[in-house]
């Protein structure tokens, strides 16, 4: 049991640095949320119920422009697509836990907690106790974004309605986007993803956002395996 | 449609995509293409909003020095570039458009 409680401990310690980064994050979800025109507790619960940063912030950002249901929840599961690669890396470390453990760290598997918790089972590999530690770092990343979202939206309703705080949200975007524009087939996914969009602008119900992001995929996808 | 409901359902799917894989080990594996296609994700939604915003105003094609956004949208596009650092970029492309919004 000492030896769990060690490793939960640990996975907390390493998810630290990360913290420092997402509380900001949350802070400024929290105030958007709000100020999209979500209700206090439904800007709070996104956060538990949904627990993913930046469909979070997309969903806001929807919301705001009164897209319909159903393109909100496209865009959610689109957007957090990519956890089922943590899920696929994570998956042979964890065949040998019970179905609550898997369960329970399934929902706490957030680009945050898949980072630190990776390099250790690369390093140490499947332990008695190893799966506490990628507990650890999801539940410290869990709580802290409980928190900040509470502090961002406490603060976010002492804003005055005159800062054009909703460009806050594509801002957020592009600073996600560009560090990311590392080579010719990203810049190309970003660019044709981008291009489709404007083009497909006045289709209902935001349906051009989901045809220009699976253009932008298809794009990238396709360049990078002719490379 | 309900906002809880749009949530739910949102939030479902999430916890389905985390606990996929991990539940089928052994049965189930990404082929080759869908995993490179992943990659591509996140740039490729994000840059779809993106666009329309600092590019559309009031549903209109607005290229020209009025529209604050579009040159407040530069301005962080630069900073992102250059100082790959989150903060920095939203702040100064809030005080951007908040200065030239003045002006």
């Amino acid at each position: 049991m000492n030896e769990s409680r060690k490793a939960f401990w640990d996975g907390v310690r390493a998810e630290f640095p990360l913290l420092v980064g997402v509380f900001p994050f949350g802070m400024i979800y929290g105030a958007l949320a709000l100020n999209a025109g979500l209700s206090t507790l439904a800007s709070q619960m996104m956060s538990s119920i949904v627990f993913a940063g930046s469909s979070q912030f997309v969903a806001a950002q929807l919301i705001h422009d009164s897209a319909p249901g159903l393109v909100i929840i496209v865009t959610i599961a689109v957007v957090n697509l990519r956890h089922m690669l943590y899920s696929a890396s994570l998956a042979p470390y964890l065949k040998n836990l019970s179905l609550k453990w898997k369960v329970l760290l399934s929902y706490l598997l957030t680009d945050e907690a898949y980072a630190p918790s990776i390099l250790k089972y690369e390093k140490d590999g499947v332990t008695k106790t190893s799966h506490w530690f990628l507990l650890g770092a999801g539940f410290a990343l869990w709580f802290i974004w409980q928190i900040s979202t509470a502090l961002g939206v406490f603060l976010g309703a002492a804003i005055p309605e005159s800062m054009p705080l909703d460009f806050a949200l594509p801002l957020t975007f592009i600073a996600m986007v560009v560090p990311a524009l590392k080579n010719r087939p990203m810049v190309a996914a970003s660019l044709s993803a981008g291009a489709v969009a404007l083009i497909a602008y006045s289709l209902p119900f935001k349906l051009g956002l989901i045809l220009a992001a699976l253009t932008g995929i298809a794009v990238g996808t396709f360049l990078e395996a002719r490379q | 449609m309900n906002i809880w409901l749009v949530m739910l359902i949102g939030g479902l799917i999430t916890f389905g995509m985390r606990f996929s894989l991990i539940y089928l080990f052994g049965k189930f594996e990404l082929p080759p293409t869908m995993r490179r296609a992943l990659h591509y994700v996140p740039p490729a939604v994000l840059s779809a909003i993106i666009f329309p915003e600092l590019l559309y105003r009031a549903n209109q094609f607005d290229v020209s020095l009025g529209n604050t956004r579009l040159l407040a949208g530069i301005i962080a596009i630069a900073v992102a570039w250059f100082s790959k650092n989150t903060l920095l970029t939203i702040l100064v492309g809030m005080v951007a458009l908040v200065a030239l919004q003045l002006w």
